[in-house]
C-alpha cells in the first residue's frame, strides 16, 4: 500500500515556482550575458579577430596567457573571433525572426478575422512549408541564391513565417469569440481594427515566447548553415565556421573544436531557459494547469 | 475509418503536388538557365544550347514539370548531368546508408528516452527529475554536429573504439558496417532522445489527472506504479506524434552528420550535387525527402487513428 499523498498539489506549486524564477532568472542573465560580449565585440575584443598578414608563428597555441581560448590555425585569437561571431550569429536569428513576425503575424491576424478560403488557403501554405525539412529549405534557397549571411537569414527566416502565422492565427482565433471583441465590433469597428487594437495586445505574450523559442532554433540554424559552407562567408567569423575549419585540426588542438561549440551550447541554453520562464511567467493559465497535473 | 484514411491520403497527395510544384518553380522557372547554370560561368553558348536540348529545358514549362513529376512515379528521376548515371541509381546507393542511419538514430534516440522519460514523470519535482530535465535541456542546445566531433574526440581519438569516419560498405560485413554508423547515430539521436523524453515526461504527467489513474491510485498502486502500468499506454499518443513531426529533424540532422562522419549517404549527394550544379540530383532528392517527411506523418495519423478512435472523428 502506498503511503503517498494521492496529490501533492501545494508542494507542486511551489516546487514549480521557483523551478520557473529560476529558469527565467538564469536564462535572462545568459542571454544578456551573451548580448554584452557581442556587443563589446563592437568596440574591443583582447586581440585583432582578422589581423593582417596573419600571425601564422602563433597558429594552434593552446589556451594560456594572453590567448585565454588559445589561437586557430592561422594564428587569430579564439576568444576574439567567438566574440565577433556572436554578433553574427544573434544579428542573423534577430533577423530572421524578425522576418517572421513581421509577415507571419499580419497573416495569422488576417487569416483569424476572415476565416473562410483565405484561411483556409494561408494554412494549407503553412502545412506546406512544414513538410519541408526546414534546415533542407535553407540549404535549397543558399544553393540557389548563393551562400552568404545575407541569404541564410532569408532562407530561416522564411521557414519562421509559418511559425508566427500558426501560433497568432490558434490564438487570436480563441480570442475573436470574446466579449470585449463582440463589444468592439457592436461599436462599429472593423475586423483590422480589432485585430490591431485589441487582438494583437493579447497574443504578444505568446508571440514573446515564441520569439524566443525562434531565436535560439534560429542560432543553431545559423550555426548548422555556416558549419556546411553556406551561411556566413570570410572572412566574417561564424561560430559555425569556427567549426568547419577546426573540423581536421581538432584531433590534435581539441581547443578550436570546443570553445566556439561551448559558446554555442550557452547561448542556446539561456535562451531555451528564458523561454521556458517567460512562457510561465507570461501565461497564468499554462501555470496553473501545469501544476494542476 | 474508411473516410479518414481517404480523407488524408487527399491531404497528403496535396501536399506532396505543392511541395513539387514549388521545387520545380524554385530550381527551374526562377529567372537564370538550369544549362548555363549548372555550366559554370565560362561555358561554351553552344555547350550550353547542347544541354538545355539534353535536358527537355526548350519544352513548355508544364510538359517538363509533368516529364519529371510522372518519371517519379515510374522510378526514373532522370539522368545526374555529373555522373551520368540514372539519378534512380544514385540515390539508391545512398538510401542503403542514410536509411539504416535514421532507422538507428530513430532507435537510439527512443531506447533512451522513454525510460528517461518515465522515470521524470515518475519521480516528478524531486533531483532525479531536476537533473534529467536539465541534461534533456543542454542535449537539446547542443549542435549535432557539435556533439559528434566531440564523439569523435572521445572514441576515435582518445579511446580509439570506432573510426573517426567513413563506410565500409555492406559487404564487408553488417557489423562493421553497423559499426560505422554508431558514432553517427549517437550524435543524431542525442537532441531528438532529449526531446522525446521531455514529451514523454508531460504526456505522462496529463494523464495523472485522468480518473483511471485516481483508480489505479485509490487500488493502492504506488504513483510510479500507476504510471508505469496505466499512464505510459495512453502516453503514447502523443509521443508518436512528436516522432513523427521529428522525422524531418532526423533527416536534416542526417544530412549534416553525415558530412561530419564522410558517410557516402543522400546528405553527402545532395552537397556534393549543390556543389557541382548538378540541378536533377539536388531538385530530386528533395523531393524524395520530402515525401519521405510526409509519408511518415501520414503513417503516424493513421497509425494512431487505428489506435485511438477518438482522432478519427476529429476535424482536419
Amino acid at each position: 500500500m502506498s503511503t503517498e499523498p494521492l496529490t501533492d498539489l501545494p508542494r507542486q506549486e511551489h516546487g514549480r515556482w521557483r523551478a520557473h524564477h529560476l529558469s527565467l532568472i538564469i536564462g535572462a542573465a545568459i542571454t544578456l550575458g551573451v548580448i554584452a560580449i557581442a556587443l563589446l565585440s563592437l568596440v574591443w575584443t583582447p586581440h585583432d579577430p582578422n589581423p593582417t598578414p596573419l600571425p601564422i608563428a602563433e597558429r594552434l597555441k593552446p589556451p594560456a596567457g594572453a590567448h585565454w581560448f588559445g589561437t586557430d590555425i592561422y594564428g587569430r585569437d579564439v576568444l576574439s573571433m567567438i566574440m565577433v561571431g556572436a554578433r553574427n550569429s544573434i544579428l542573423v536569428a534577430l533577423v530572421a525572426v524578425g522576418i517572421g513576425v513581421g509577415i507571419g503575424v499580419p497573416l495569422g491576424l488576417f487569416a483569424a478575422a476572415r476565416r473562410g478560403w483565405l484561411d483556409d488557403f494561408i494554412m494549407r501554405v503553412n502545412d506546406l512549408v512544414f513538410a519541408f525539412p526546414a534546415l533542407l529549405l535553407a540549404i535549397m534557397i543558399t544553393a540557389l541564391l548563393g551562400p552568404g549571411a545575407i541569404n541564410a537569414i532569408i532562407a530561416i527566416g522564411i521557414f519562421n513565417i509559418p511559425v508566427f502565422a500558426r501560433v497568432t492565427r490558434g490564438a487570436a482565433l480563441s480570442l475573436w469569440t470574446r466579449e470585449y471583441v463582440l463589444a468592439a465590433r457592436v461599436a462599429g469597428k472593423g475586423s483590422a481594427l480589432i485585430s490591431i487594437e485589441h487582438i494583437l495586445p493579447n497574443v504578444l505574450n505568446i508571440l514573446v515566447v515564441q520569439a524566443t523559442i525562434q531565436f535560439s532554433l534560429g542560432i543553431l540554424a545559423e550555426a548548422a548553415l555556416s558549419y556546411v559552407g553556406l551561411g556566413t562567408q570570410p572572412p566574417m567569423s561564424s561560430w559555425g565556421r569556427m567549426l568547419s575549419e577546426s573540423q581536421t585540426m581538432f584531433a590534435f588542438a581539441p581547443h578550436v573544436a570546443i570553445f566556439p561549440g561551448l559558446a554555442i551550447v550557452v547561448t542556446v541554453l539561456g535562451l531555451n531557459l528564458l523561454g521556458d520562464g517567460l512562457r510561465d511567467m507570461l501565461d497564468p493559465r499554462l501555470r496553473r494547469e501545469r501544476s494542476a497535473q | 475509418m474508411g473516410s479518414f484514411v481517404a480523407q488524408r491520403f487527399v491531404s497528403l497527395s496535396a501536399t506532396l503536388l505543392a511541395a513539387s510544384i514549388v521545387i520545380f518553380v524554385v530550381m527551374e522557372v526562377l529567372p537564370g538557365d538550369p544549362a548555363a547554370y549548372m555550366l559554370g560561368l565560362n561555358a561554351d553558348p553552344a555547350a550550353v544550347a547542347a544541354l538545355r536540348e539534353q535536358l527537355g529545358l526548350n519544352e513548355p514549362v508544364l510538359q517538363r514539370y509533368l516529364n519529371w513529376v510522372g518519371g517519379f512515379f515510374v522510378g526514373d528521376f532522370g539522368l545526374s548531368y555529373t555522373y551520368r548515371v540514372p539519378v534512380r541509381e544514385l540515390i539508391a546507393d545512398r538510401l542503403w546508408v542514410s536509411v539504416p542511419l535514421a532507422l538507428m538514430a530513430l532507435a537510439l534516440a527512443i531506447i533512451i528516452a522513454f525510460p528517461v522519460g518515465i522515470i521524470a514523470a515518475a519521480k516528478r519535482n524531486s533531483i532525479v527529475d531536476a537533473v534529467i530535465m536539465g541534461a534533456t535541456q543542454l542535449g537539446i542546445a547542443i549542435p549535432n554536429f557539435w556533439f559528434a566531433m566531440l564523439l569523435v574526440l572521445a572514441f576515435s581519438v582518445g579511446l580509439r573504439w570506432f573510426s573517426a569516419g567513413g563506410f565500409p560498405g555492406w559487404d564487408a560485413g553488417i557489423l562493421v558496417g553497423m559499426k560505422s554508423l554508431v558514432l553517427p547515430a549517437v550524435a543524431l539521436a542525442l537532441p531528438q532522445a532529449s526531446i522525446l523524453a521531455r514529451v514523454m515526461r508531460s504526456a505522462l504527467l496529463d494523464t495523472l489527472h485522468e480518473d483511471f489513474i485516481r483508480t489505479a491510485r485509490a487500488k493502492g498502486l504506488s504513483s510510479g506504479q500507476a504510471i508505469r502500468h496505466h499512464a505510459v499506454r495512453n502516453a503514447l499518443i502523443p509521443v508518436m506524434t512528436i516522432i513523427g513531426l521529428q522525422f524531418s529533424f532526423l533527416l536534416a540532422g542526417a544530412i549534416i552528420i553525415e558530412n561530419v562522419f564522410f558517410l557516402p549517404g543522400l546528405g553527402r549527394l545532395i552537397f556534393q550535387a549543390i556543389a557541382q550544379r548538378d540541378l536533377i540530383v539536388v531538385k530530386s532528392v528533395v523531393l524524395l525527402l520530402v515525401a519521405a517527411v510526409v509519408i511518415v506523418n501520414f503513417t503516424v495519423d493513421l497509425a494512431y487513428a487505428a489506435i485511438d478512435p477518438r482522432l478519427r472523428r476529429r476535424a482536419p
